[in-house]
């Protein structure tokens, strides 16, 4: 009776991903339904991730293109990355910042011409690029809803692309590059990136066309063992591949309530995006001070000592168990007593066989190899649990740019 | 004089209430005597036509301070406050915008109009969170008075500066553009589509006789930002029962401490022996006696009409006198034999349960007040509305509704005529630019209530009918509310006491100056 458009609304996606989402396990991802899994347990197409091939519907990410004169001249000044180095069919990866040098947001850059960027965003962020191109001869548009985004990601993926695109020369496609292809007669971008840290692509297509891509995909992909995949089984691939997740790894400047909620890109593992040598940018005076100061946290890997995490439950008289999904609440980590940061993520990794967290530390604490304790919570009790700081990620196949 | 009492409260409107509550809590035998058959004052629900029971003056419920729910137990004296969650612009031409609860789907609605307001509206409820736990701190405090060399203002005015100042930067700056902007040009920092800022500015106007561009609005947007419910801020809900809910409440709350509550018990004058208050006199010429009287009644009533304006200093006469208290607005409560149906979004739902506010762009609304502003009512008026009945079912026999109409401008000095004369134009006025939006309105209209800013003055004795004992500028904010001096809920009249909207921080169902009224009465008594 209401005509009220009931939230979140379908992706261009949803009338292929709707019916075979057995578990009707649906995210709210921006506003979007986002499958967070098709299967009632996660393992097969996490596995499909790593093992063969996963089709996942990324659509919710927001889409900037800036296009102009000056476009070189306002991404070189929103982000911390030297942009004009960003060549014609190169991606960049970055973050962005406020003028304080607090993080925004992060997402990839992809120059499309000489003059024109496409740029993804975890967040809305039009207006802050429109204040940012202030009186430049720029065009910013919001292309977020023109176009679908579906990821193919693991070992399979470029085979059943190959078979899937036409006018497209994949094995020349490398890493953080994008190339303009066909699915029958229908223009679309290939981007070889994603969320994984996997071999894997990211395509993205006129909506109208979708569905099409989508049965090509999964028809072609049924002899590679192709299978749907919800962002359930992409989170735990995501710290597999020690990759960020705002508002759960660190929380954007313009949500943050206090100074302390806010990251410069130094605290969670992104310094190395800033470059001092390409003029100025947004933040840059308030980063190079922190560069100089060094920063107060560092992003690292947490390694559990299954063996520590066993014996609480050991002393328990119960067999280990973890959950087999990744969670985005954070667990205080200790040394010595003291808590010296937080594991933001963490999950049990299938392919590592252990229990891995991405944690901030405090930076006289953040040195590899260095033992700590991650807080857990067993029979209602919370305990401590040995782990060791490692760099990440934790999981990173040579396939992956291969 | 047999009776006596350790206090009397004038007033059982919330204010009244709650100080009652208060004072009864800390052990005093309280009287509180109204002058109507009803308690509440504004905050009244009345079956005006049987079945159908009509918050008759205010409507919502946002800023009633947490801390006087917990205190006086209210929930337990059946408090309940349903939620408010929506509101919806009705658009001329018959298109909308619609905000509610979901974040992503009112920015998409938003979008509509302007892509980059979707994206600065989160930008913009932040600032306002801030802005409003930036001034939360002196929502609960005595206001200090800056002249005063005395060590216990000192040492109040030296926490508020160091509050003030110990605040980030952008977060100061932005609060002294609060305290001085007008409300149309504060939201153009982060706004353009009009659907967004007319709605948005109107909650910088309610009550007040000035317009979106007139300075100082910001703040009072502001004022309507620091309600709290459940910890949130913004968060407006409607009380179970109408508004009358809340002081039924609040008055069995009082009653549970010992205090008594008489009706049909009107007030003459305060009585003053050897210079102090000692009781008061009724109209009926009974006179009580009371160690401490406490007005809830505004400053002009207050200081002008209960006690003898010649006890007064020349200067406070002077400043009550002078004291800004024009009435704005009036109010239109419908009893419906069906539910409305707006052209925008027809049919029945979540809709109808939240706020609908007739403000499609700044002009509007500044045109609104550009009539009021030489003393007619607006033609074509904001008006915010409620469907009390969509929310809680109990306020209208099955199936039929009342609806709740604030309107705004309605001067409370006509022009031409006199409100007795232009009550029913006014109430044809409002129906035309209702029926604009709701095609159906006419045929379904069962009963029309009509209250303009005189009306108001004679049924709960608001002063020139405004709704907030004084309009809330700068100029009668805080320290200088009702008047420098006497901010501190004193009286140059000892033992005489007020506890009003028009003392700090002013007007809305707060509940605020009764509450802080009842405590600095306790500690310079104790």
């Amino acid at each position: 009776m209401s005509i009220i458009r009931s939230m979140p609304i379908p992706t261009p996606f949803y009338a292929r991903t709707s019916p075979l989402n057995k578990s009707h396990e649906w995210r709210n991802w921006s506003g979007y339904l986002a499958a967070g899994i098709y299967e009632p347990i996660h393992d097969r197409e996490y596995y499909a991730i790593r093992n063969s091939a996963a089709l996942i519907d990324v659509s919710p990410l927001f889409k900037y293109e800036i296009s102009g004169p000056d476009a070189e001249k306002l991404v070189n000044r929103i982000f911390p990355r030297d942009m004009t180095k960003c060549q014609l069919g190169q991606l960049l990866y970055s973050p962005w910042c406020d003028d304080d040098g607090y993080v925004i947001d992060d997402g990839t850059i992809a120059r499309l011409a000489s003059d024109r960027f496409r740029i993804t965003a975890a967040d809305p962020n039009l207006a802050w690029f429109q204040d940012c191109g202030y009186a430049m001869e720029v065009a910013i548009d919001d292309v977020t809803t023109s176009l679908a985004a579906l990821a193919v990601q693991g070992p399979n993926s470029r085979e059943i692309l190959r078979q899937v695109l036409s006018e497209i020369d994949l094995d020349a496609l490398r890493y953080y590059r994008l190339a303009r292809g066909k699915l029958g007669a229908h223009q679309l971008t290939v981007t070889r990136s994603g969320y994984t840290g996997d071999l894997g692509y990211e395509l993205w297509i006129e909506p109208e066309h979708a569905g099409l891509l989508w049965d090509r995909l999964m028809q072609t992909g049924a002899a590679y063992g192709i299978l749907p995949a919800g962002i359930i089984p992409l989170d735990i691939a995501r710290i597999e591949a020690g990759l960020l997740l705002i508002e759960v790894d660190y929380i954007s400047s313009r949500k943050a309530l206090t100074k302390d909620q806010k990251s410069n890109p130094y605290d969670i593992g992104l310094g190395w995006t800033v470059d001092f040598n390409k003029g100025s940018f947004i933040g840059r005076k308030a980063l190079f001070g922190i560069m100089q100061k060094g920063p107060q946290w560092q992003l690292v890997g947490l390694q559990l000592d299954w063996n520590s995490l066993e014996a609480l439950f050991t002393a328990e008289d119960l067999a280990p168990q973890v959950a087999g999904r990744a969670s985005r609440s954070a667990l205080p980590v200790y040394k010595n007593g003291r808590q010296i940061g937080q594991a933001t993520s963490h999950t049990f990794s299938p392919v590592l066989k252990n229990y891995i967290a991405i944690a901030t530390i405090e930076t006289p604490y953040a040195r590899k190899g260095s033992a700590v304790q991650i807080e857990f919570t067993v029979e209602y009790v919370r305990r401590k649990a040995a782990a060791t700081i490692v760099k990440l990620p934790f999981f990173d196949p040579p396939r992956k740019r291969a | 004089m047999p009776e006596h009492y350790d206090a009397i409260v004038i007033g059982a409107g919330h204010n009244g209430l709650v100080n009652a509550a208060y004072l009864a809590r800390a052990g005093k035998k309280v009287l509180v005597l109204e002058r109507r058959h009803v308690i509440g004052g504004a905050t009244v629900t009345e079956e005006v036509l049987p079945g159908f029971k009509f918050s008759v003056f205010s409507y919502v419920v946002s800023l009633l301070r947490p801390e006087i729910v917990r205190d006086l137990n209210l929930p337990q004296h059946g408090l309940t406050i349903l939620p408010l969650e929506s509101t919806l612009t009705p658009l001329p031409g018959g298109d909308h915008l619609y905000r509610d609860e979901d974040h992503f789907r009112t920015m998409r609605d938003i979008a509509r109009f302007s892509p980059r307001d979707a994206d600065a509206y989160e930008d913009y409820s932040r600032t306002m969170y801030f802005m409003a736990k930036a001034v939360k701190i002196i929502m609960d405090i005595v206001p200090p008075d800056p002249t005063s060399l005395h060590p216990v203002e000192l040492r109040k005015l030296a926490r508020l500066a160091k509050h003030f100042l110990g605040l980030p930067e952008d977060q100061f700056y932005t609060l002294v553009r609060l305290m001085t902007m007008s409300s149309a040009d504060f939201l153009e920092r982060w706004f353009e589509s009009e659907p967004l800022k007319g709605t948005l500015c109107a909650s910088g106007v309610i009550g007040t006789y000035l317009g979106p561009r007139s300075p100082g609005t910001a703040y009072v947007l502001l004022h309507h930002y620091m309600g709290e419910i459940d910890g949130a801020y913004r968060a407006w809900g409607f009380a179970k029962g109408g508004t009358g809910g809340i002081a039924r409440a609040i008055a069995r709350a009082a009653q549970s401490f010992g205090a008594e509550i008489r009706t049909e018990a009107p007030v003459s004058s305060v009585i003053v022996r050897g210079g102090k208050a000692a009781g008061v006199a009724l109209e009926n010429g009974d006179e009580i006696g009371a160690s401490l009287v406490v007005s809830s009644l505004d400053p002009k009533q207050t200081f002008l009409k209960l006690v003898d304006p010649q006890l007064l200093p020349d200067e406070l006469l002077a400043d009550v006198r002078k004291y800004n208290i024009r009435g704005s607005s009036g109010k239109v409560n419908l009893a419906l034999a069906a539910a409305p149906e707006f052209a925008c979004m027809p049919g029945v739902g979540p809709h109808l349960r939240g706020a609908i506010s007739i403000s499609p762009s700044v002009d509007y609304i500044e045109r609104a007040f550009d009539d009021a502003k030489y003393g007619d009512f607006s033609r074509h008026p904001y008006i915010d509305i409620v469907i009390p009945s969509m929310i809680d079912p109990d306020m209208a026999p099955p199936g039929r509704h009342v609806m709740s109409c604030f309107v705004q401008y309605a001067p409370y000095q006509l022009r031409s005529g006199d409100w007795e004369g232009q009550r029913e134009a006014f109430g044809d006025c409002v129906v035309d630019t209702l029926a604009e939006y709701i095609p159906n309105l006419k045929d379904i209209i069962l009963h029309r209530q009509v209250l303009t800013p005189w009306d108001m003055e004679q049924v709960v004795g608001l002063s020139q009918g405004n709704i907030f004992h004084g309009e809330l500028s700068l100029s009668q904010l805080f320290f200088l509310r009702p008047a420098p001096g006497y901010a501190g809920y004193r009286t140059p009249v000892p033992n005489y006491y007020q506890c009003g909207s028009g003392t700090h921080p002013g007007g809305g169902i707060s509940g605020a100056p009764g509450r802080l009224a009842a405590l600095e009465i306790i500690k310079r008594r104790r």
